[in-house]
């Protein structure tokens, strides 16, 4: 009896302290639909018929700031996709590679690997930006370079983790059965790995998608702007900040998010749990 | 053995590919790219540019810097591959650190269309920076509402007088429906009214009294009560609570437009946000500050020099410089700088200037009115520099701070900032 | 089979397949290298370097030894960005663990709806720091405003927790997650055993439970422990070191060296090298504690 009473004394807590978590979100939510003078006066009630400004929020966020908000969703779109992409093809590559042939070089990008994961963006940031403006690596389009560079280390090392417990046995018989090292890896390994093809996967879209200083100071930001790029304009400059439309533009990057998080749930804790436990 | 060589060679090779980069790129037409400094011109910058481009062919890019931050986003685009070909620099201060990418102009076309050397910097006979836009600030004020509470303009010739009615009309503030003042706003968007504009005056006067022509080292704060007394007056009078002035939705423009306010401190630059009012209740008085107020006129100068990047390439340079010289003699380029910018620039054929506050401050400089010229010019390391005093200013006026922090942020911030900008 | 355990190239046993990998090796290691080297190798170098010299553009760059590093740890806003820093990532280090570990706990328990509250608690953790900075700051603002009559720009206290408050928002769910996985590892035998030797409630929270989840907590210990002391966007977000700059951090602190009022970014660079050396430094005595305590274990 007592058992069952403090299970339900303790949902109770539960649901409330759920409540606390969601309400900052929730409150930006209803901020969104709310007029600037009905904001200013009172953040925290809720919409009333004079207040209710309908989608206006959502309409003015589009254009606000002098930048197309859909651009920098897009762009926002096209760095994580191709990043994310190139970072899974190239280090899974290579960290096979790494894990099945021993040689000096081999560990050497290895160990640099794991050592790169240490270090802060600080210490590269200003070198890394003059680099990328040099190469040409300062586009959505191109960007993903630089990703792949300064990504890879957490890659390599959790992809080359899961090779070193798949048994060479099945690797042997391929190469036996005729199969080139590029059929092996992309008809034996990469099914068996898939799972962790997911895991960083998701790590790795977290991070781009997220990413703030990196495509600030790398790319040609007269031209390209990503989601925090752009939330971060609004704010920091530009004369009186517009608190609607900016709350309309957050909850219009938190939607879907939250849609996918809701969707592949599993996927998304087995991913980061797999990123926390190994670095 | 062979593979660590192999390795050495590959990263050598590697590393002198990437210093190979490094040079310029070579291009037959030349092309500008304008790093601007003004928010509120960003738009009509990049129509004439646009228009340039349609007429001649030649590519010009607008970039403008968000408020406060033009010293970041130069230091950041300059070394870049495509750097800006044309920036601003603000004076003499500036010009010390931007020298090594600063062209002598003393031979373009648009230096000969200036109208007096008194709005070019130069050190002997080169020529660096060339001001583009001449600018006076005060207090706008807004005619209708002050005669609605019973004064005239012509009534306000002192700090006293100011006050007396600024505290009038917040007596009778629920009555009127209005303020004095517009918010004080503490934001990025707005402080610089208040660490640059308004802290000139002690600036001013200090080192008009001691003498000083060039950056010192050190300053007393001499007249720094006159500052805590206008800066009283603007936050106990105002539309908004002194403990929200960093908040930053408040948006002085918008309420001086809406008549919720009877003063608005800015400039002449401000006229196209405020112009709804109607020019005939568009009214404009200095800043006065109870030190020599009789023959005080507006606060005149510029801090806005063109310079041109001497490391572009010599086809962007010679495009840069014939931009320039369009843009301050054709038909479309003065038109846009009187009409759309609203500049009273020095040059030549400048055309005049449909803005009730230039006429104003031509007014005042008829009269014989003695200018309050750009002290904040000399300020050290400015963008730290007022954003320390913005603070100090904040919490002064929120009540969790005192006023000597003020003077501390004011005074030893300055030598601070000295010490620092010459590391 | 403990040879194939042991991936040295002996374990490779037909040599053949050994061969046609290095024959391939440039295609599969080589793109991944080549971006490593630019993306971090080259500019990791070239800022070492860098720190030696008094510069602020790239063009004119002039040598002048460890001055800059003289100026970097002379400079009183790097000091006390340190000192805020350090505070910062002790209290919240603190906080996320503690809460995190205590809903974890719960949670395992069977409560009712357990997996609702999971997901809800693990939420904030996919939103972005300037995004997640500008939530808070809009909120933190008017809750300051309306109780305390104050704003979060005025007071380095409010941006602290504030700042407090923001990253347990984000990471307690992340930690969760990580410490219910060393919860459910727990074999049931152990605690079975316990309870017939009569142990109670808190014997078995602290004999059983927490010896058994010690590689969770280090692991969650160093992970919010790094994460404090990187943190950077949400600090840009939510105070962009205001007032003054007694709410900045150390990553706030460099990034303002080299695009704020600058004269010399060299000493931006030096600084971050001395901000690299201490994460080095803190991340090897992570190594030496999760290797010790799995010793132990």
């Amino acid at each position: 009896m007592t058992r069952s009473r403090s299970g339900g004394l303790l949902s109770g807590f539960f649901f409330l302290l759920s409540a606390l978590w969601v309400a900052p979100v929730i409150v930006v939510l209803y901020n969104s639909f709310k007029s600037n003078d009905a904001i200013k006066e009172s953040l925290f009630s809720l919409p009333t018929g004079e207040s209710f400004v309908g989608a206006d929020n959502y309409i003015k966020g589009m254009t606000f700031g002098g930048y197309p908000f859909y651009d920098s969703v897009f762009y926002s779109l096209v760095i994580t996709i191709l990043s994310v992409a190139l970072i899974l093809l190239c280090t899974s590559m290579a960290a096979w590679y790494i894990s099945r042939v021993d040689s000096f070089l081999c560990r050497m990008v290895y160990y640099l690997c794991i050592f790169s994961m240490v270090v802060p963006f600080q210490m590269v940031m200003f070198t890394l930006a003059n680099t990328a403006d040099r190469l040409s690596l300062n586009t959505p389009y191109t960007i993903p370079v630089i990703y792949l560079g300064f990504g890879a280390g957490l890659a390599v090392f959790l992809f080359s983790g899961f090779v070193k417990s798949i048994p060479l046995d099945i690797e042997e018989a391929a190469t036996i059965d005729g199969c080139s090292p590029l059929q092996t890896f992309f008809l034996v390994v990469v099914p068996i790995m898939k799972s962790t093809f997911i895991s960083v996967g998701i790590l790795q879209i977290m991070w781009v998608w997220n990413d703030y200083l990196l495509p600030y100071l790398v790319l040609d930001k007269t031209v390209y702007k990503t989601i925090p790029i752009h939330i971060q304009y609004l704010q920091g400059s530009y004369g009186q900040v517009d608190y609607g439309a900016t709350m309309a533009l957050i909850i219009l990057c938190l939607l879907p998010i939250v849609t996918i998080y809701f969707l592949c749930q599993k996927h998304i804790i087995k991913g980061v749990l797999s990123g926390a436990v190994k670095g | 053995m062979k593979k660590i060589i192999s390795i050495f060679l590959c990263i050598l090779s590697l590393c002198l590919l990437f210093s190979g980069c490094g040079g310029k790129k070579g291009s037959d037409t030349g092309k500008v790219y304008y790093l601007n400094f003004k928010p509120e011109q960003d738009k009509a910058w990049k129509d004439l540019a646009a228009a340039y481009t349609e007429e001649t062919g030649v590519e010009v890019k607008i970039v403008t810097a968000a408020e406060g931050k033009y010293e970041e986003t130069l230091l950041a685009e300059i070394d870049k591959s495509s750097a800006p070909t044309l920036f601003q620099i603000s004076g003499q201060i500036s010009l010390e650190s931007w020298k090594d990418y600063c062209l002598d102009l003393k031979d373009s076309a648009v230096y000969k269309e200036l109208t007096s050397d008194d709005f070019a910097i130069k050190e002997g006979d080169s020529v660096y920076g060339i001001a583009y836009v001449y600018e006076g600030y005060g207090l706008i004020v807004n005619k209708k509402l002050l005669e609605k509470a019973g004064y005239k303009i012509e009534d306000i010739n002192s700090f006293q007088k100011l006050r007396e009615v600024a505290e009038s009309i917040t007596a009778r503030k629920a009555e009127l429906g209005f303020s004095a003042f517009t918010s004080a706003g503490l934001a990025s968007s707005s402080s610089w009214r208040f660490s640059g504009h308004l802290a000139n005056m002690p600036l001013f006067y200090e080192f008009e009294a001691d003498k000083i022509t060039s950056q010192p080292a050190t300053i007393k704060g001499t007249y720094l009560d006159n500052y805590k007394a206008l800066w009283d007056l603007y936050i106990n009078n105002s539309t908004i609570d002194p403990k929200t002035l960093t908040s930053e939705q408040n948006d002085a423009a918008v309420e001086f437009k809406n008549g919720k306010a009877v003063f608005y401190q800015n400039g002449t630059w401000e006229y196209g946000n405020i112009a709804s009012i109607g020019d005939e209740n568009i009214g404009y008085l200095p800043i006065y500050t109870g030190i020599r107020d009789e023959k005080q006129g507006l606060c005149c100068g510029t801090e806005n020099y063109w310079a041109v990047n001497k490391t572009a390439s010599e086809a962007d340079i010679k495009a840069t410089l014939d931009f320039l010289n369009w843009v301050v003699t054709s038909e479309k380029g003065t038109t846009a700088l009187a009409e759309s910018m609203g500049f009273v620039s020095p040059f030549r054929s400048a055309k005049p200037v449909d803005n009730i506050l230039c006429n104003i401050m031509n007014d005042y400089v008829a009269e014989g009115r003695y200018n309050v010229s750009w002290a904040f010019n000399f300020t050290p390391n400015v963008d730290s520099w007022r954003s320390n005093l913005v603070s100090a200013l904040a919490a002064y006026s929120a009540g969790t701070g005192d006023w000597e922090a003020v003077r501390r942020a004011f005074v030893d911030g300055w030598a601070e900032q000295y010490k620092l900008s010459k590391q | 089979m403990s040879k194939t355990k042991k991936y040295n190239s002996s374990a490779i046993r037909s040599g053949g397949q050994l061969k046609s990998i290095k024959r391939y090796g440039l295609l599969f290691l080589l793109p991944t290298a080549v971006a490593f080297f630019i993306g971090f190798v080259w500019p990791f170098l070239r800022g070492i370097y860098l720190s030696f010299f008094r510069f602020r553009t790239l063009r004119f760059t002039e040598y002048t030894g460890l001055s800059n590093y003289k100026t970097a740890l002379g400079d009183q806003t790097f000091f006390r960005s340190l000192l805020f820093t350090t505070a910062f990532t002790v209290v919240s280090v603190l906080v996320i663990n503690l809460a995190a570990f205590f809903i974890a706990f719960a949670l395992t328990r069977g409560i009712r709806g357990s997996n609702g509250f999971r997901t809800i608690f693990f939420m904030p953790n996919l939103i972005g720091g300037i995004v997640l900075g500008y939530i808070w700051k809009i909120i933190l603002d008017a809750l300051i405003m309306e109780y305390l009559g104050s704003a979060l720009a005025l007071e380095a206290n409010y941006g602290f927790w504030g700042l407090v408050i923001l990253v347990s928002w984000q990471q307690i769910g992340y930690m969760m997650i990580i410490y219910i996985a060393g919860l459910q590892n727990i074999p049931g035998e152990y605690m079975e055993a316990a309870k017939i030797d009569g142990a109670n409630s808190w014997q078995l929270l602290r004999h059983i439970t927490i010896p058994s989840i010690m590689p969770s907590i280090t692991i969650c210990t160093f992970l919010s422990l790094t994460n404090g002391f990187k943190l950077f966007d949400q600090n840009l977000a939510l105070t962009n070191g205001l007032p003054f700059r007694d709410t900045e951090m150390v990553a706030l602190n460099i990034y303002k060296s080299f695009y704020e009022s600058t004269t010399n970014m060299g000493v931006g660079q030096a600084k971050a090298v001395i901000f690299f050396l201490i994460v080095v430094v803190i991340s090897l005595s992570q190594l030496y504690f999760t290797r010790r305590k799995e010793v132990q274990a």
